[in-house]
């Protein structure tokens, strides 16, 4: 250090170097940073990866399923594994974020408690998002999927109900990230608030797959959903992230 | 309470505690601790292990929030006005192992909207680590870590800088340069709180040193206190 070491540059007693941190540059870093650091680590996306993989492995062995009985299941069979896939990922990210204490770094510092919040649930949403695209040929291929409404509206069903899992996924993760069994502390939290949004997840791919009823109403319920708990998450966020 | 009436310049307390109480259940941290520190000085706060010095900080930093009792820094209580004015160094180096030493800074000065991209080269060459180095910080030594944490906690200029034990597992070379560099901060308007278990290396830079025992202030004395100066001589 001695060698190399400079000057501290001059400063004066309150010149401060900073200016105050928007919303949107903090949004974009943290972001930013979480992609680079699952990009690097790839922990969360291999864990959901592997764990969506083996549950469709599974149950499409352990049923001999006609076509008309699979896709009348399917959409249960896919929310059900995606929603447990998406819990191990919750979980890690705020898991790096407690390694070396990073995590107080933000704490400690003027940016916006809800930028945090929000630029961790759009990073989950891309990781579970990948994820759906990375299971969805196994699921057509292993269910002999089609489907028979409107394909706007399955894609639809998927980007509302993955982000209302992932909006309540990590607010309740951040929530039971301190206390000593997280992993079980966190379905404890999510899977009960999450019931409505993952029946009408449920009801909108079905109607989309098997072409019986209109999905409009569960999409609805959905983007309501969404909305709302985006919202309730934006305003207590900086409760659960100073709380001890 | 020994306190050296003479060592306080006649200026504003930067720092106020007001019977600062921490329990942790029904263990206490920090038992009615009142003190006040005034700026551009430089406070080595020495205890035993377990004596509240590392809660002490926290509770500066805004991370523990007081049981009981009232923190007041940079004149003001509510302490998350005030944080981009306060650089905090813990045990922990706060960084993120996957990342290099630029990365690592360049988010920190986002959160501070530290918007000169020059900024993080400068606090990563004046710890003495080279802003070129594309090694990930989980590559690091436990020096380098330590420095680079130093470099994180300064990087927003800070008026008010804690530090946690910043001379540990640092060899004594660097640690020289450290404080040489908190000397110059000093010098220059900082108020600095150094934890220490190695006080003697702060000789001759500390204005002040701050006893702590059982979570409660025992004794403020000027510069080095003599017990713990003392103590070094023998060990060595």
């Amino acid at each position: 250090m001695a060698a190399s070491a400079t000057a501290i540059p001059p400063s004066t007693k309150s010149g401060r170097k900073g200016g105050t941190p928007t919303f949107g540059d903090v949004l974009r870093a943290t972001l930013a940073k979480d992609l680079r650091l699952e990009w690097r680590s790839k922990e969360a996306i291999n864990s959901m990866l592997f764990f969506a993989l083996l549950v469709v492995v599974i149950f499409s062995f352990a049923f001999d399923l006609t076509a008309e009985e699979s896709r009348r299941i399917a959409g249960g069979l896919m929310w059900v594994a995606l929603l447990f896939a998406a819990v191990v990922a919750l979980n890690q990210t705020w898991a790096r974020e407690l390694r070396n204490q990073a995590l107080d770094a933000y704490r400690i510092s003027p940016a916006p408690p809800e930028a945090l919040f929000l630029a961790k649930t759009i990073g989950n949403f891309i990781f579970v998002i990948l994820l759906e695209a990375l299971m969805a040929p196994l699921f057509v291929i292993f269910y002999n999927l089609r489907s028979v409404g409107p394909p706007y509206q399955l894609a639809l069903a998927f980007v509302l109900g993955t982000w209302a899992l992932v909006s309540n996924g990590t607010f309740f993760a951040a929530m039971s990230i301190r206390t000593r069994s997280r992993e079980v502390m966190l379905p404890l939290l999510l899977f009960p608030i999450s019931i409505p949004a993952l029946l009408a997840m449920v009801s909108a791919t079905s109607t989309v797959l098997t072409g019986e009823g209109d999905a409009h109403l569960s999409l609805v319920f959905l983007a309501v959903y969404d909305v709302v708990f985006t919202i309730v998450g934006l305003f207590l966020f900086e409760t659960v992230l100073h709380a001890e | 309470m020994s306190t050296d009436e003479n060592s306080q310049p006649p200026s504003a307390p930067i720092l106020v505690l007001q019977k600062v109480t921490k329990l942790f259940g029904r263990f206490a941290a920090l038992r009615a601790v009142s003190a006040e520190f005034t700026p551009g000085r430089l406070y080595v706060v020495l205890g035993d292990n377990g004596a509240g010095k590392s809660t002490l900080l926290r509770a500066i930093a805004g991370l523990a929030r007081p049981t009981r009792g009232d923190v007041q820094v940079l004149g003001s209580a509510k302490i998350h006005e005030v944080t981009a004015r306060i650089g905090y160094m813990a045990h922990a180096p706060l960084l993120y192992d996957e990342m290099d030493a630029m990365e690592n800074l360049r988010y920190a000065a986002r959160l501070y909207g530290i918007s000169d991209p020059a900024r993080c080269e400068q606090v990563v060459r004046m710890v003495g680590l080279d802003p070129t180095l594309a090694r990930r910080v989980g590559q690091y030594s436990q020096g380098m870590r330590q420095r680079l944490s130093l470099a994180r906690a300064v990087l927003n200029d800070p008026e008010l800088l804690l530090l946690d034990e910043p001379f540990s597992n640092v060899d004594i070379v660097s640690a020289r340069e450290m404080v040489r560099l908190l000397g110059q901060m000093r010098d220059a308007g900082k108020t600095i709180l150094v934890v220490t278990h190695q006080p003697i290396l702060l000789e001759g830079v500390a204005d002040e040193s701050v006893v702590m025992s059982a979570g409660q202030i025992v004794a403020r004395e000027r510069g080095i206190s003599s017990a713990y100066r003392h103590d070094a001589a023998e060990v060595r």
